[in-house]
């Protein structure tokens, strides 16, 4: 990769500080690197007091680490934001719209857009054929991931439909921005993110099955030792709704029903951040502690909602990725705001001699990988890892998508030596209910290792807080 | 609210209650060792404590002699004994986890920063000298999550039931605790002996009811009249007829089905204290009186369990 071409989100080409940033620039030259470090330590301390954490798996029983926070934010104008927002509320209704259909009357095969083949996909749920689900809607909460790579340029990386995490830290970020450097925000009008839970409330509400006037909204966690159990509790604190475990819930007569000192009591809608393999130990994994028994049948004969739908992966699989430009076209009869990373998918013969000629130039992933796990970056492998992964792909081509290595943007980032460059992504949260709208942010997470392009926490990422600015000016 | 999370709020409150009634026994213990010329040898003098947890069999097995640095391990370290402080004060930091949303954002930073700095004391190693420093900070942790629950959680069912972990718990250990020493000290009686003095009065500090007593009875202390202040005083914040002041009333709250079980057994335990007399119980044995309270608590704790927390569908 050609670092010279690589765009810097604070300095242009030739090292000047960008006009949104030069007020930001101007105040990082009057404190100097230990006052920075000091003030990262404090927002470490405050974290792990108030126990942002996540759980890592495969570790020491109970370990919970910290994401590392860096405290120098990404900063995007109000035009940028608006051209961002507009590509992914279009995106998303795109894929609302997709698996609506795909559900239904799968006009988009018909149309031979996109194969019947998708039908073999793993994520696609039989279970949900001709189920109508309260206003056609099926991702509720959509996060999607976004790298830009120049001026104005933005790539969609994926799109994630089924439980997408990581809202929480944009929220606790801002705070934790507004409590180190308040004196910032005097000098920059940041659109304020905090009304994210009143809105996912709404949108919740509103997705409730029709004739239920004061819907019961709960959120359902696999529980305390869950990787995002922070966030669930988070979240369901900040709606004011019970966070609920798979045991405190039960069915009967077509309901659901959660345990209560007084009872049971009638659940409406669910936000679920149990994965769909786990949520009902008898149309599912019969081996799943964490899900509720009954609960599928339920839902499909619309005793309950479940935010995100049942069978929402099958639109944001790897492999279905490279027909979202389409689905806008198809469904929305526009042009994509946003574009797709040029992907090569491994079981067409010509894209896999491409790749396997090409692997060290290329980003290859699983398709349905996440989180940073069984992927393949070409440029900074070594020769043994890119043979590994040559005899994986040649075993299972149908399971990897290979893409052109990005020259994603870089932000300034406080590490030992300094501030520095470090590459970074952004993850806007999309929410779909009577609308489909977003608060102006998303969270930005950050590769701290020099030259590295894994962003994500598992694999050591940091976060960033993103402030969307009221102009296209700094004040 | 969910069963599950007043199950959770409940417990937390008892192990925190517990893991201060540990360290009020175990510094109260280590006081009295350093009283020169004490009547009783190192190891009858550090068999109490086990004694009140009810842990002799486990303890002799694991550790063979009471002397003093396996009795303050045991009780304040070990992790395998599950009413030792540390194995209290995870339990309740891992209850509170589960239900962090259930209370107030600083009565969780409270039990997690415990738990921290808990981490933080153990990782630097917890010297023999320091067993008193320890244990005023588990008490002081414990009185600062008293304080933060009660100057910040929202007055609902959840708080009934932190409220109640809490004097289930506390009425369980007074009793033990008053239990223990009688059966200690009774046996050698000798009302002017010198020593008896510091036992009595050791007793009283361990419940921070020293102070009281000399302004209740303004006497010299006698055995009988440290029971009455433990048992029947209401005005004692840690004696049982306190306790159940406490417990009654909360459970009048949540009981809203007519005929509960609960309510009756509540009911019936603190009318034995309300109108018992000092004298009647010791005429028909102090030690029954006790160990008949004891289990009548515990099936009041399990009542509560089936009643409210582990509800079947």
């Amino acid at each position: 990769m050609n670092t010279q071409n690589i765009f810097d989100e604070m300095r242009a080409g030739d090292g000047q500080v960008r006009l949104l940033y030069q007020p930001f620039s101007e105040w990082l030259k009057g404190v100097d690197h230990a006052q920075l470090m000091q003030k990262s330590r404090e927002a470490e301390m405050l974290f792990r007091r108030v126990g942002i954490t996540f759980n890592v798996y495969g570790e020491e029983a109970g370990a919970e680490r910290l994401i590392p926070f860096d405290v120098i934010p990404r900063i995007l104008a109000a035009n940028e934001w608006r051209q961002l927002s507009a590509g992914v509320i279009q995106r998303v209704a795109a894929l609302n719209a997709f698996l609506n259909d795909l559900y239904h009357d799968q006009e988009i095969i018909k149309a031979g857009i996109v194969p019947a083949t998708i039908l073999e996909n793993e994520m696609y749920r039989p279970e949900m054929q001709g189920v109508d689900v309260p206003g056609g809607i099926y991702a509720h909460i959509a996060g999607i991931d976004i790298v830009r790579t120049a001026e104005n340029q933005f790539y969609v990386l994926e799109d994630n439909l089924r439980t997408p995490s990581g809202v929480s830290y944009m929220l606790e970020n801002r705070k934790m921005m507004m409590r180190l450097f308040p004196e910032l925000f005097r000098r920059y009008a940041v659109a304020p993110v905090e009304h994210y839970p009143q809105v996912l409330l709404n949108n919740l509400r509103a997705v409730a099955q029709p004739g239920v006037h004061d819907p019961v909204v709960v959120l359902l966690t696999p529980g305390a030792y869950n990787s995002a159990y922070f966030e669930h509790a988070f979240l369901a604190q900040q709606m004011g709704i019970e966070l609920v475990e798979g045991q405190d819930l039960f069915c009967k007569d077509n309901a659901v029903f959660m345990r209560t000192t007084e009872g049971p009591k009638r659940v409406d809608v669910i936000y679920r951040r149990i994965d769909d393999d786990f949520l009902d130990p008898l149309a599912f994994r019969e081996d799943s502690m964490l899900g509720v028994p009954g609960l599928v049948s339920v839902y499909r004969n619309g005793g309950v909602t479940l935010a995100n739908a049942i069978g929402a992966g099958v639109a944001d699989d790897k492999s279905t990725y490279t027909y979202v430009p389409e689905m806008v076209r198809f469904y929305l009869g526009e042009e994509p705001i946003l574009s797709n990373v040029p992907t090569y998918k491994l079981e067409k013969p010509d894209d896999l001699k491409y790749v396997l000629e090409h692997l060290a130039e290329l980003v290859v992933k699983e398709v349905q990988g996440s989180g940073g796990y069984g992927m393949l970056v070409g440029p900074t492998a070594s020769k043994q890892q890119i043979e590994e992964f040559r005899a994986r792909i040649l075993a299972e081509p149908d399971n990897y998508i290979a893409q052109p290595t990005l020259a994603l943007s870089t932000c300034p980032t406080l590490v030992e030596q300094g501030v520095a460059p470090r590459h970074v992504d952004l993850r806007p949260f999309v929410l779909s209910g009577k609308t489909v709208t977003l608060v102006p942010g998303g969270l930005c997470r950050v590769a701290m290792r020099e030259g590295s392009l894994v962003v994500n926490s598992s694999q050591g990422g940091g976060t960033k807080d993103t402030w969307v600015l009221n102009g296209d000016k700094p004040c | 609210m969910l069963s599950r999370t007043a199950d959770h709020l409940y417990w937390m409150a008892r192990y925190i209650e517990r893991a201060e009634n540990m360290a009020r026994v175990l510094d109260v213990t280590d006081r009295m060792s350093l009283v020169a010329n004490s009547a009783y040898d190192e190891a009858a003098r550090w068999k109490p404590p086990v004694l009140i947890a009810d842990d002799v069999a486990v303890f002799e097995r694991d550790y063979g002699s009471y002397t003093a640095a396996n009795v303050m391990h045991y009780m304040a370290l070990d992790e395998r004994n599950p009413s030792s402080i540390v194995s209290a004060l995870g339990a309740a930091r891992e209850n509170a986890r589960a239900v962090r949303v259930a209370m107030s954002s600083e009565m969780w930073e409270t039990v997690n920063a415990l738990w921290l700095e808990l981490r933080q004391r153990i990782r630097q190693g917890l010297r023999e000298a320091d067993i008193g420093e320890f244990c005023d900070w588990v008490k002081s942790r414990s009185h600062l999550f008293r304080g933060v629950t009660f100057g910040t959680m929202l007055r609902d069912d959840g708080y009934k039931f932190v409220r109640l972990g809490s004097f289930v718990e506390r009425a369980d250990n007074t009793a033990r605790l008053l239990d223990a020493k009688f059966q200690l000290l009774l046996p050698n009686e000798d009302p002017t002996a010198e020593m008896d003095y510091y036992e009595w009065s050791s007793l009283l500090r361990s419940v921070s009811a020293f102070e009281a007593y000399q302004k209740v009875y303004r006497d010299t202390i006698e055995p009988t009249k440290v029971a009455e202040l433990l048992v029947l005083r209401d005005d004692m914040p840690r004696s049982l007829h306190a306790c159940y002041d406490e417990l009654a009333p909360i459970l009048e709250q949540l009981c809203r089905q007519p005929g509960c079980e609960c309510l009756r057994l509540a009911g019936e335990n603190h009318a034995r204290l309300h109108f018992g007399r000092i004298n009647h119980i010791f005429n028909s044995g102090l030690h029954e009186f006790l160990q008949d309270f004891i289990a009548r608590n515990n099936a009041l704790g399990i009542e509560i369990q089936r009643a409210f927390l582990n509800s079947p569908d």
